[in-house]
């Protein structure tokens, strides 16, 4: 049978994220809490969460978290990070035993910063070149996966029902101000962790839900621009999509949405003549970004978060708030389990990007 | 007339139990196969002189003539067969070089019919066409490499200027001369009805038609028929036309039998004067000749249209196009070796060239791989058939695609392969006033549209069905396609997998 990777495995799943508007870190036990009431939306073949703010002592450092399949590998990649990178601290990512997780394969975390002189004969900048680099060990080294690449944050992975990775991870036992959750349901077995989600790159990770239909437009457009789509999944590609929008090509979150969950048309010719002309000139510019099909995907990034929608909201999304705290997650009951007492509740439309900020107002755009 | 070795390949059968002898068989025939006999009260036939176009059938009231292949055969030789021995015969009496009308019609693959496409199933919706929105509209031309802000941070319309289209698909080029003028009303017409283009071939633009200006492609040949700044600067977009599916390495022709009157004028070359374009354009040898035609063609025009590129598909596709894309050019068109036209050398429509499909999957991959495949748009044709066609053609890589021959065909031509004749009895590829008034503009038009209207809804359908519902997510969305009966190389050309992968 053949891995992820090289065939597409479509998949249903369970969103959730939680973050603090203040900043103020909470520890991960809240958002276990939250995707364990959607058990059934996934089938134990794969789980995850991405925590941010969860490094401060690290905060400048680009925290790698890795899978190797043996030693041997971890060596050979180890090489290639020290001929690139200084690094500051690696160790084992402390895990705890427990019956339902099993088959782990090495799990590492480096916290780094590159080579200034390997920065420089490189002509990029640094986040480019820590893009570049997680590429090659992606693509070029055989049993070994970086998973995590961001700043002051981290992915948790797994084969196995969400709450239990979480268990696994200790995420119990982190403090972050942001935290989203995905619980997988794949149509097929994968059977490899770096298979499950979150995916992340630098500081953007993406949990997501649904089957989009223009993968493969989206998957041959990115990878003109230097991204591989090693994994085949729609996760990997959209959140491709987003670091190429916004850190390639300075899109702001709002117009991101513009871009991916385009209005039809027809919603477009009744918007006031500057919409219009923004969203004509988005929508033909990065025509190739468009995401069609169902999704809901909570995209998680250096301050803040985005709830999203597909164009004709194919799937659920329910968001919640009180006092600093928004919950958002595929069903409501995995907003109540959390916070019952909820002073707003609401479902975006298709297409309207729910964005929150640390220490900023929320602001809800496309209204 | 000499002896002929050829017993003719048709045969017109007329029932006589049916047929009135109302004679409208004899008046529409052009070429004159038929004939009334006075003397005994009879409709005779010369089916030497039948092309099969099925004028006379179609306009007979009471369906008493049918033409079917006449089954005279050549003794059995699987070398040697009737074609070849035929045209033999034909160039033993001539001495001439072989003509034929239309495209390739010889038993090559057909790639389009061995490609199957895909449909959502419990893990993704369907989308209804009748109930939800489904988006056809495409924009053609080139894309810059950033976006750019004012001092606010407001958004720049940094886009050069684009072709808007309500649906990924244009008349490709026909000119004027080559077919009527009411063949040209009613493209001009139905592209303006439909929001699409339509692409006036080499022989200029007709004064009339400058009303249809921004559904208007104007076309800059080797021969540069009819161009001067007024008429570039009419249409929409502006295509040099390096190249034709039908006849790669060769030059328009347009006998003078069919230059005259207006067609002349529209020319700007003298009555009767055979219009033959030259092989190459004599300013153009290389690449970076063609990027001075293209900027010579931007400077006149103010950089107000994009600029198509048309080339035939030839072996060595990928490679030019991609030379194309980095000369300035916005849109590149290819045209596939099953391309029709007016009139061309058999052995150079027969054997020249490759197919569409293939040619268009190389160049879309290619240009990905070099990182340019936004700098240029790519429109396909030769041979587009049907909606299917279309839906295949963008999903490996094409932006819109061409139609010429089915547009001929909602307009009534019968695909008898006789245009260099000049004889249609359609009122398409003729100028005689007595054929081309036959084709109502009011009447073809609106075929026109029809015919498009209902691919359109197709399109809709077969979209949906995948869960998209806009044209965007279909291009080059490869995984959409699958093969039936191709071998490896075949499906890695086209970039899909087999079908049951």
């Amino acid at each position: 049978m053949q891995k992820e990777g090289e065939i597409r495995i479509p998949s249903g799943c369970a969103i959730s994220g939680i973050l603090n508007k203040t900043g103020k870190r909470i520890s991960g036990e809240a958002i276990i809490k939250s995707i364990a009431v959607m058990h059934d939306r996934s089938n134990g073949l794969g789980g995850g969460f991405a925590a941010y703010g969860i490094y401060p002592e690290y905060k400048n450092f680009y925290a790698l978290h890795i899978f190797y399949d043996s030693s041997h590998v971890r060596k050979e990649c180890e090489d290639f990070l020290e001929r690139h990178f200084d690094i500051i601290n690696l160790s084992k990512i402390p895990t705890r035993k427990i019956k339902e997780i099993t088959d782990e394969p090495l799990i590492w975390r480096y916290f780094v910063t590159p080579l200034p002189t390997k920065l420089a004969e490189s002509q990029l900048d640094e986040s480019e070149f820590t893009v570049k680099c997680v590429f090659r060990v992606n693509t070029r080294i055989d049993g070994a996966y970086v998973f995590s690449s961001g700043k002051n944050m981290g992915v948790f992975k797994a084969v196995g029902f969400p709450e239990d990775v979480g268990r696994f991870y200790r995420l119990d036992e982190y403090e972050g101000f942001c935290f989203t959750a995905h619980g997988r349901y794949p149509t097929n077995t994968p059977g490899w962790w770096g298979g499950a989600h979150p995916f992340a790159l630098l500081d953007y990770s993406v949990v997501h839900n649904g089957e989009i239909s223009s993968y493969d437009a989206n998957r041959r457009a990115i990878e003109m621009y230097g991204y591989k789509c090693t994994l085949q999944t729609d996760t990997e590609v959209i959140t491709y999509i987003i670091d190429y929008l916004n850190r390639k090509k300075g899109l702001t979150f709002p117009e991101i949405a513009i871009v991916t969950a385009a209005p039809f048309w027809q919603t477009i010719k009744r918007m006031d003549k500057e919409s219009q002309e923004i969203h004509e000139y988005l929508r033909t510019m990065f025509s190739a970004q468009l995401i069609t099909g169902p999704f809901s995907i909570i995209v998680g990034f250096d301050g803040g978060i985005m709830a999203l929608n597909d164009r004709l909201k194919l799937r659920s999304l329910v968001i919640g708030e009180k006092d600093d705290f928004v919950y958002i997650a595929s069903e409501e009951a995995a907003i109540r389990i959390v916070e019952p007492e909820l002073t707003k509740v609401f479902a975006p439309k298709g297409g309207e990007p729910i964005i929150y900020t640390v220490n900023e107002t929320s602001e809800r755009s496309g209204n | 007339m000499a002896l002929t070795f050829i017993y003719p390949e048709y045969e017109v059968i007329r029932n006589s139990e049916r047929c009135i002898t109302c004679r409208v068989c004899e008046r529409q025939c052009a070429n004159e196969a038929h004939e009334f006999l006075a003397g005994i009260d009879k409709m005779v036939c010369d089916d030497s002189k039948c092309v099969n176009c099925h004028r006379c059938v179609s306009l007979c009231p009471t369906h008493a003539l049918k033409i079917t292949k006449s089954g005279n055969t050549y003794k059995q030789n699987s070398n040697w067969g009737g074609k070849y021995i035929d045209e033999i015969y034909k160039q033993a009496e001539s001495g001439g070089v072989l003509l034929s009308g239309m495209g390739n019609p010889e038993n090559y693959p057909v790639y389009f019919d061995k490609i199957l496409l895909n449909a959502s199933q419990v893990t993704n919706p369907p989308i209804d066409p009748l109930r939800e929105p489904m988006e056809t509209k495409i924009s053609l031309g080139a894309k810059p490499q950033n976006i750019k802000r004012d001092k606010d941070g407001k958004l720049i319309n940094n886009l050069p200027p684009r072709l808007s289209l309500s649906m990924p698909l244009m008349f490709s080029a026909m000119s004027y001369g080559s077919i009527s003028y009411n063949a040209h009303e009613c493209l001009a017409r139905a592209a303006k009805e439909l929001g699409i283009l339509y692409n006036t071939g080499e022989g200029g633009l007709h004064n009339d038609f400058y009303q249809y200006g921004d559904n208007t492609i104007v076309q800059v040949a080797s021969g540069r028929f009819g161009v001067h700044p007024d008429y570039l600067n009419t249409g929409a977009a502006i295509e040099i036309k390096m190249g034709q599916g039908a006849k790669p390495g060769i030059g328009g022709h347009l006998p003078g039998a069919k230059i005259v009157g207006d067609i002349s004028r529209t020319r700007m070359i003298p009555e009767g004067s055979d219009a033959i374009s030259p092989a190459p354009h004599h300013d153009i040898y290389s690449i970076e000749d063609l990027r001075q035609l293209v900027y010579s063609l931007k400077e006149v025009t103010n950089y107000q249209k994009p600029v198509i590129v048309k080339i035939a598909a030839v072996h060595n596709v990928t490679a030019i196009a991609s030379g194309i894309a980095r000369s300035g050019a916005d849109i590149i068109a290819i045209d596939g070796f099953r391309g029709g036209t007016g009139a061309a050398p058999t052995r150079i429509r027969d054997h020249v060239g490759i197919p569409i499909e293939l040619a268009l999957a190389s160049v879309d991959q290619r240009l990905r791989e070099e990182g340019i495949r936004e700098n240029v748009s790519i429109v396909v044709g030769g041979s587009i058939r049907q909606s299917a066609d279309i839906v295949k053609a963008i999903a490996l890589g094409a932006d819109c695609v061409y139609i010429a021959t089915a547009a001929l065909m909602a307009l009534g031509c019968h695909l008898c392969r006789s245009c260099y004749t000049g004889k249609c009895n359609w009122g398409i590829a003729t100028q005689m006033p007595e054929l081309k008034k036959r084709l109502n503009p009011d009447i073809g038009y609106q075929r026109l549209v029809n015919l498009i209207n209902a691919w359109r809804h197709e399109i809709k359908e077969m979209m949906g069905g995948m869960g998209i519902n806009s044209i965007e997510s279909l291009k080059g969305n490869r995984l959409m396609l699958r093969g039936i009966g191709l071998n490896e190389k075949e499906l890695s050309i086209l970039g899909i997998r087999h079908a049951g992968e």
